[in-house]
C-alpha cells in the first residue's frame, strides 16, 4: 500500500481550529507537520460563535477548565497577531452578562458570588447601567455582570487563516495508532507521532470518552455596528447568546441536546433561540435571518478538555467542550511542547486522557441496550 | 431506610426519585446519583436521544438505576401520548412520568389536557404517573382514571420554593390509595423532609440537586431528609400546643 505523502515528523488528526492550531504550531517549531481531514474546518469549528470568555464559562466546582480558560485568554493575543486581528475579527471589548427577570438576575448574582470566591475582574451593572452599556437591551433587564477580559473572535475565518498556513490531506482516518494512520481508502501515513484533534468524532475513532453535544446557532446580519457588545442573557432560566462581528453579523446561539450525531436544525431550536434572543433584544426582530445550522460540541463526561498522552501512546487534543475556540492556541502550545519533550506551558494532569479509568462516568460508550429499565 | 414501598407493581427501597436536567456536567451527575441513594430515574424522552452513546443514560445504566421516562415539554394530551409511545418502544417500559403543561413560563400542569392523556394513556396499558397540581380533586379524578401514582406539585418546577399548600398535599395524601409522590417545588432538605412527614410516599427532586453550587452534598442531604421525614411521620409528631408543657413532671420534686 502506497505512503500518501513524504513521511512528516506528526500527523495531526482532525483539521478543526484545534487541530490546525496545533499543526501550526509545530510548522513554527521546525517540525514537520500535516493534517488529516476530508473536510477541514467543518465541524465545531464552523457552527462556533467564537466567544473568548473564560469569566462567562466560569462554573460551580469547575476550577480546574477557569485556571486553563484564563491561562488560553492570555495566549490569545499574541496567536491573533499572528494571524492577523482584523482578518480574524478578533475583538477585545469585554462582555456583558445580563439578567432578564428577577429570576434570572438571582442566578446572576449567585454566580456573581463564584466570581468573588475566584477573584475574578468583573463588575456588577444594575439595569441602567446595562443598557448604557448596550443600548438594545430590553428595559426589562434586572442587571448584569461587564467582563472586561472576555473577548470575541470570527472562528471561521481563524481557520481559512489555519488553511493558508497549514497543509491537510483531505482524507478521514479510519484506523489509528501512534506513529500511522490508515486513510479509509486503505492508504497509510507513517510518522514519528500521532495527534487527534478528532472533536465530537473521537469517541468514534478511539478508546476516549468524548461524545457530541448538539448545538443550534443562528446566524443573523443587520447594519455595522447595530449591537456594540457581546451579549450573553439569562432570559426566563434559560440562556442565550449574541456575538456582534464587524460586518454586522449577529450569531445567536446555542441549545445544547444530547442527540447523538445529528445535525438536524429544528422549528423548536430555532424557535427557543429566537424567542430568548427578541425578548433580550427587541431590537433584533428586524434584521435577516441568514443562516440557520448545527453542529456538534465534544464533550467529556466532565467538561474538561483530553490534552496530553494517552497510554495508547497516542497524543490527545479533544473534548474542548464550549471552549475550543478560547482553548485552541493554549492546546497547540501544550501538545507542540509534549511532542519535542518539553515541558507544556500549562499544568495538563487534570486534562490527562488518562484520568477516566478513576472515573465511573467516563466508561465507554457501547451499542448495547439498556438495562434496568423499570416495567 | 425501613421498609419497601411499591410503585406500580414494583418495590423500592429509596422513596427518593431523581431528574436529571440541569447538572453541570456526567460525571458531577454521576456523583450526585449515587449520594442520592435514589432506584428510580426520571429522562426527559425529548431530551435525550436513547440511541446516542455516551449520554445520561450510560450513566444511568451504569449505577443500574431503572428509568421513568417523562413526557416534559408536551403541551397537548396529543403530544404527550405520542412521546409515551415512543418512550415505551425506546426504553422498552410501560412506565411514564406524564407531564403536560401549560405554558412555557409557569410550567403548570395542563388539567384538562393532563386527564385527557391520562385516560388515553391507561386504556393503552401504561402505568401512568401523573404530575399534577397541587389539587385534590383532580387528584382523585386521575387515581379514577386508572393512574398508578399522582405527583402533585409542591411548587413550580424548578421554583425551589418548597411546598406552598401542605394542607392541600395532606387531603391529597388522605385520599389516595395509589402512591402519592410530591413532585417539583423542592429547593432543599426540609422540603423533602416535610413532604414526607405529610405522609407522601416519595419525592422526587431534580433542579434542587443538579443546580445545586455541589450537587453531590446537596443530593446527600435530600437523602437524608426524605429519611428524616418519613421516620418523623411513622414516629408521629405530638400535638401543638399554645402554652408550655415541662417534659419532666413535677412529680418527685423536693419540697421545702
Amino acid at each position: 500500500m502506497a505512503d500518501l505523502s513524504p513521511k512528516p515528523d506528526v500527523i495531526v488528526v482532525g483539521g478543526g481550529i484545534v487541530g490546525l492550531s496545533v499543526g501550526w504550531q509545530l510548522l513554527q517549531d521546525g517540525v514537520e507537520a500535516v493534517v488529516i481531514d476530508a473536510a477541514p474546518g467543518t465541524g465545531a469549528s464552523h457552527a462556533a460563535a467564537g466567544m473568548l470568555a473564560p469569566i462567562h464559562e466560569a462554573y460551580w466546582g469547575e476550577s480546574h477548565i477557569l485556571g486553563l480558560n484564563l491561562a488560553a485568554s492570555q495566549a490569545w493575543p499574541a496567536f491573533a497577531d499572528q494571524l492577523g486581528a482584523d482578518a480574524i475579527d478578533y475583538c477585545r471589548n469585554g462582555m456583558l452578562m445580563a439578567a432578564y427577570s428577577a429570576d434570572d438576575k438571582a442566578l446572576l448574582d449567585s454566580l456573581g458570588d463564584l466570581h468573588e470566591q475566584e477573584g475574578l475582574p468583573v463588575q456588577r451593572l444594575r439595569s441602567r447601567e446595562c443598557r448604557r452599556s448596550e443600548p438594545l437591551l430590553a428595559p426589562s433587564v434586572r442587571g448584569g455582570v461587564y467582563s472586561p477580559l472576555d473577548h470575541h473572535v470570527n472562528p471561521r475565518r481563524v481557520v481559512a487563516e489555519l488553511l493558508k498556513r497549514v497543509p491537510v490531506i483531505a482524507v478521514s482516518a479510519a484506523e489509528i495508532a501512534r506513529d500511522q494512520v490508515v486513510a479509509d481508502d486503505g492508504r497509510r501515513v507513517a510518522c514519528q507521532q500521532v495527534v487527534v484533534a478528532a472533536g465530537a468524532w473521537t469517541g468514534r475513532l478511539l478508546g476516549v470518552p468524548v461524545r457530541p453535544v448538539k448545538g443550534q446557532i443562528l446566524r443573523l446580519s443587520g447594519p455595522e455596528g447595530l449591537l456594540g457588545l457581546p451579549v450573553r442573557g439569562v432570559v426566563r432560566g434559560s440562556s442565550v447568546y449574541a456575538v456582534p462581528r464587524s460586518d454586522g453579523e449577529i450569531v445567536v446561539g446555542a441549545t445544547q441536546e444530547e442527540q447523538g450525531f445529528d445535525t438536524r436544525v429544528t422549528a423548536g431550536g430555532v424557535y427557543e433561540l429566537l424567542r430568548d434572543v427578541l425578548a433580550l433584544l427587541p431590537g433584533l426582530s428586524e434584521v435577516d435571518l441568514v443562516e440557520t445550522w448545527a453542529g456538534l460540541r465534544p464533550g467529556a463526561p466532565d467538561n474538561a478538555p483530553i490534552i496530553g498522552a494517552g497510554d495508547d501512546g497516542i497524543v490527545y487534543a479533544t473534548g474542548h467542550y464550549r471552549n475550543g475556540i478560547l482553548t485552541a492556541p493554549i492546546t497547540a502550545a501544550a501538545v507542540a511542547a509534549l511532542v519535542q519533550g518539553r515541558r507544556p506551558p500549562v499544568d495538563l494532569s487534570p486534562f490527562s486522557p488518562n484520568r477516566f479509568d478513576a472515573m465511573p462516568a467516563a466508561r465507554l460508550p457501547d451499542a448495547e441496550p439498556l438495562s434496568g429499565v423499570a416495567g | 431506610m425501613g421498609e419497601q414501598w411499591t410503585l406500580a407493581g414494583r418495590s423500592f427501597t429509596s422513596r427518593l426519585i431523581t431528574g436529571t436536567g440541569g447538572a453541570p456536567n456526567l460525571a458531577v451527575l454521576e456523583q450526585a446519583l449515587s449520594s442520592s441513594g435514589c432506584e428510580l430515574v426520571t429522562v426527559a424522552l425529548r431530551r435525550v436521544s436513547p440511541q446516542a452513546a455516551g449520554s445520561v443514560l450510560d450513566v444511568i445504566d451504569r449505577l443500574g438505576l431503572a428509568v421513568l421516562p417523562n413526557t416534559a415539554g408536551c403541551h397537548t394530551a396529543a403530544d404527550a401520548v405520542l412521546t409515551a409511545k415512543l418512550a415505551r418502544e425506546a426504553f422498552e417500559t410501560d412506565w411514564v412520568k406524564l407531564e403536560v403543561i401549560a405554558d412555557d413560563v409557569t410550567l403548570l400542569p395542563e388539567g384538562v389536557e393532563l386527564v385527557e392523556a391520562a385516560e388515553t394513556l391507561v386504556d393503552d396499558g401504561f402505568a401512568v404517573m401523573a404530575y399534577t397540581n397541587d389539587d385534590p380533586v383532580l387528584a382523585r379524578r386521575l387515581e379514577g382514571l386508572g393512574c398508578a401514582s399522582v405527583m402533585p406539585l409542591g411548587a413550580p418546577i424548578g421554583s425551589g420554593l418548597g411546598i406552598r399548600n401542605p394542607h392541600n398535599i395532606e387531603m391529597i395524601v388522605e385520599q389516595s390509595s395509589v402512591p402519592v409522590v410530591l413532585d417539583a417545588g423542592i429547593g432543599t432538605a426540609s422540603d423533602a423532609a416535610l413532604a414526607m412527614e405529610l405522609g407522601c410516599d416519595a419525592v422526587m427532586v431534580a433542579s434542587a440537586i443538579t443546580r445545586a453550587r455541589d450537587p453531590e452534598q446537596m443530593a446527600a442531604a435530600i437523602r437524608l431528609g426524605v429519611e428524616a421525614g418519613w421516620r418523623a411521620r411513622r414516629g408521629g409528631r405530638i400535638p401543638k400546643r399554645y402554652l408550655a408543657e415541662a417534659s419532666t413532671s413535677g412529680q418527685g420534686r423536693a419540697e421545702f
